[in-house]
């Protein structure tokens, strides 16, 4: 047994020297390539692969006047906590990579985000909405806006365009996201001067029966229910929420922006309105350019997770090479003076390394998103 | 009085899932004290085969829960044969363990699989939603009547088949003990297979059910209906099989008055019922001491 230890450190050691020789530029991506959330993961890799084309067509990077290869090191975190902790140790210690993009949630975020901050590796992550992940330090970055903005545009929403004073909540509790989420927009909703008569709460994605919780929203007498939760979960919260006999106008976040929520919901989507960072029917020049590129490569249109993804990517290459060295203090001081054009808009950081960002409501109709209008902060 | 019956038949409409496949994990441990962790992945299988026999063959419901009682079973044969029979006479931690790997194949095999993969499907609409008002504003659908009768056709079936037939008779003999059941004659082996099929056909069709209800299937969605199921007979005391229905309808029952009660808390009401029961009857509602064999 110790001589099999002690040949496999010896290899070890092989490896890392291995790995130091070749002088590349490598950056971690952590996204959920399986599991519930995996057309998260799908939707982030076409924006990644789309920016990765665009800039770096030759997997080479420009670093203090030398060009070195590039290299994408993927991990596949499934969209849970633990298993995103893992991905970045991996990383940080085998990988040894300059930089990390993602993950994409708010409770994976959270979990993993302390790890590069005490390696200090810089960390841009996707979509995690929630303020507390770029407080966790100097170091995590995101490339959305933060769930006190995003709530305060669907309590506005509520409040002045669907003219509601009533308000009911359904969210997931385990979910930092979903939690956050139902916070700050109840904060907003009764500032405006409305009420938040119901909140009904479930323990998990795991959950598929929500009746008890429907049936105490319909006795009572809400005006529109609001439910901050992910593609996966919202597709069926739809679902029973009409088989129930609830015809409330339902709106929602950001985690609704996943084209696949209407495979389950099939049709009880209609009319559903939410937040998120992009619409592909957005008029800005950058955003056009951007939908006309990524259908010339994806006979699709983008969604918010493809053009956030594409932007983390973005703002990570272009800050490397600004920086011109592989050091994590001075990539992230690099990162935080970014000034870019891009899709959804011009990208510039505050000093809690939230970019300043505005907001689309969108609405489902015919199965397929529609353009409302923009919020800015 | 309106809410009161609205809540009882979605308790009731939950509870009958839990209780078909609570009845897999109490008739396996009864017969041969193994606790199946790999049952509520044969939710998940029933699930898809109605998903692909419906999607492919364009066949109703009947044909659909047949199938997917049918392809389950006969696995869960082949598993019994591959990965419990070896271990019959060994220590039984090792067949526990290895019910837990069997668990863990079943979740991440199909995933590899092209066809099925790691992403959720719907379900497709096998019986029309149609809704019926019962009093005042308390209404039941076409897919909750759907549950219902088809789990209690399938649970009279079942009990005639323990207590009126040949079959039912040498299982009963085998759960008493194997070894005098051997010795008058009965096939002992046979009889753990029959078991094995009868209790994944029915974990089959409560996947079905449970994916008209919650049109979503993906490969992990046996894990925790699976786990509840077990606590609804472990609650009933497993082993036997009208604990195992007791257990999966109280089960049911409770959750749901206790999500509409305080939701924050309703998911995990099960298991404090499961603690407080365990506490006071540590062999479930409807189980037996066990009596030390001399």
């Amino acid at each position: 047994m110790r001589r099999l230890l002690l040949a496999l450190g010896i290899l070890g050691t092989f490896l890392c020297l291995g790995a130091w020789a070749a002088d590349e530029v490598r950056i971690g991506v952590v996204l959920p390539i399986s599991g519930q959330a995996a057309m998260y993961g799908a939707y982030c890799k076409t924006g990644l692969d789309l920016a990765l084309k665009e800039l770096a067509p030759d997997m080479t990077i420009d670093v203090g006047g030398k060009k070195l290869p590039l290299k994408l090191i993927y991990e596949d975190n499934e969209n849970k906590p633990e298993i995103t902790a893992n991905a970045y140790r991996k990383l940080i210690d085998q990988d040894e990579v300059a930089v990390i993009i993602g993950p994409e949630s708010s409770s994976t975020a959270l979990a993993a985000g302390p790890i590069a901050q005490s390696a200090g590796i810089p960390v841009v992550t996707i979509f995690p909405t929630n303020p507390k992940v770029t407080q966790i330090g100097d170091y995590i970055f995101r490339a959305c806006f933060i769930d006190p903005f995003q709530g305060s545009v669907m309590a506005k929403y509520a409040y002045n365009d669907l003219n509601a004073r009533k308000a009911a909540i359904l969210y997931n509790n385990g979910n930092d996201f979903s939690k956050g989420l139902t916070e700050f927009f109840t904060r907003t909703f009764e500032e405006l001067g409305g009420k938040v008569v119901i909140v009904e709460a479930y323990g998990g994605s795991d959950i598929r029966d929500f009746n008890a919780q429907f049936n105490n929203i319909k006795a009572s007498d809400a005006e529109v229910l609001f439910m901050p939760n992910t593609y996966f979960e919202s597709g069926l919260q739809m679902h029973q929420a009409r088989a129930a006999g609830i015809t409330l106008p339902l709106i929602g976040g950001d985690g609704w922006d996943t084209p696949d929520l209407v495979t389950i919901s099939n049709g009880a989507e209609e009319g559903a309105a939410y937040s998120c960072a992009f619409s592909h029917e957005s008029t800005t020049p950058q955003a056009q350019k951007f939908v006309e590129a990524y259908r010339a490569a994806y006979n699709d249109v983008p969604n918010s997770n493809a053009v956030l993804s594409y932007e983390a990517f973005s703002i990570v290459y272009k800050a490397i090479e600004a920086a011109g060295s592989l050091d994590g203090a001075s990539i992230r001081d690099a990162i935080a003076k970014t000034k870019l054009e891009l899709p959804s808009g011009v990208i510039e950081f505050d000093e809690e390394r939230n970019p300043k960002k505005p907001a689309v409501i969108v609405m489902y109709k015919g199965g397929k998103t529609s353009y409302v209008t923009t919020v800015n902060p | 009085m309106e809410q009161f019956i609205q809540l009882l038949i979605y308790g009731v409409q939950l509870g009958v899932i839990y209780a078909l496949i609570a009845l897999g994990y109490t008739m396996v441990y009864g017969i041969i004290n193994l606790i199946n962790f790999a049952h509520g992945d044969f939710v998940m299988i029933g699930a898809f085969t109605a998903f692909f026999t419906v999607n492919l063959a364009g066949v109703g419901f009947f044909p659909a829960i047949l199938a997917a009682m049918l392809f389950p079973a006969v696995l869960s044969i082949l598993i019994e044969r591959l990965a419990y029979r070896p271990l019959r006479d060994k220590p039984r931690l090792s067949a526990l363990i290895t019910a837990i790997g069997v668990s863990i194949f079943l979740e991440n095999f199909p995933r590899m699989i092209p066809f099925i993969g790691p992403n959720f499907r719907r379900f497709p609409e096998l019986i029309p939603m149609r809704h019926f008002y019962l009093l005042g504003n308390a209404s039941i659908n076409t897919i909750q009547i759907t549950n219902i009768a088809a789990s209690s056709v399938l649970l009279v079936f079942l009990i005639f088949l323990v207590q009126c037939t040949k079959v039912g008779r040498a299982m009963r003999a085998v759960a008493y003990n194997k070894d005098a059941a051997a010795l008058m004659g009965v096939d002992v082996n046979r009889i753990i297979s029959i078991t094995f099929f009868i209790g994944a056909a029915l974990a089959g069709a409560g996947g079905v059910l449970y994916s008209l209800t919650y049109p979503m299937i993906d490969v992990l969605m046996g894990v925790w209906l699976g786990t509840k199921a077990f606590i609804a007979a472990v609650f009933g005391g497993i082993g036997s099989i009208p604990g195992a229905v007791l257990g999966g309808l109280l089960m049911g029952i409770i959750e749901v008055f206790a999500t509409a009660v305080y939701s924050e808390l309703g998911y995990g009401s099960g298991f404090v019922v499961l603690i407080l029961v365990l506490l006071f009857r540590p062999s479930g509602l409807l189980g037996k001491a066990p009596l030390d064999k001399v």
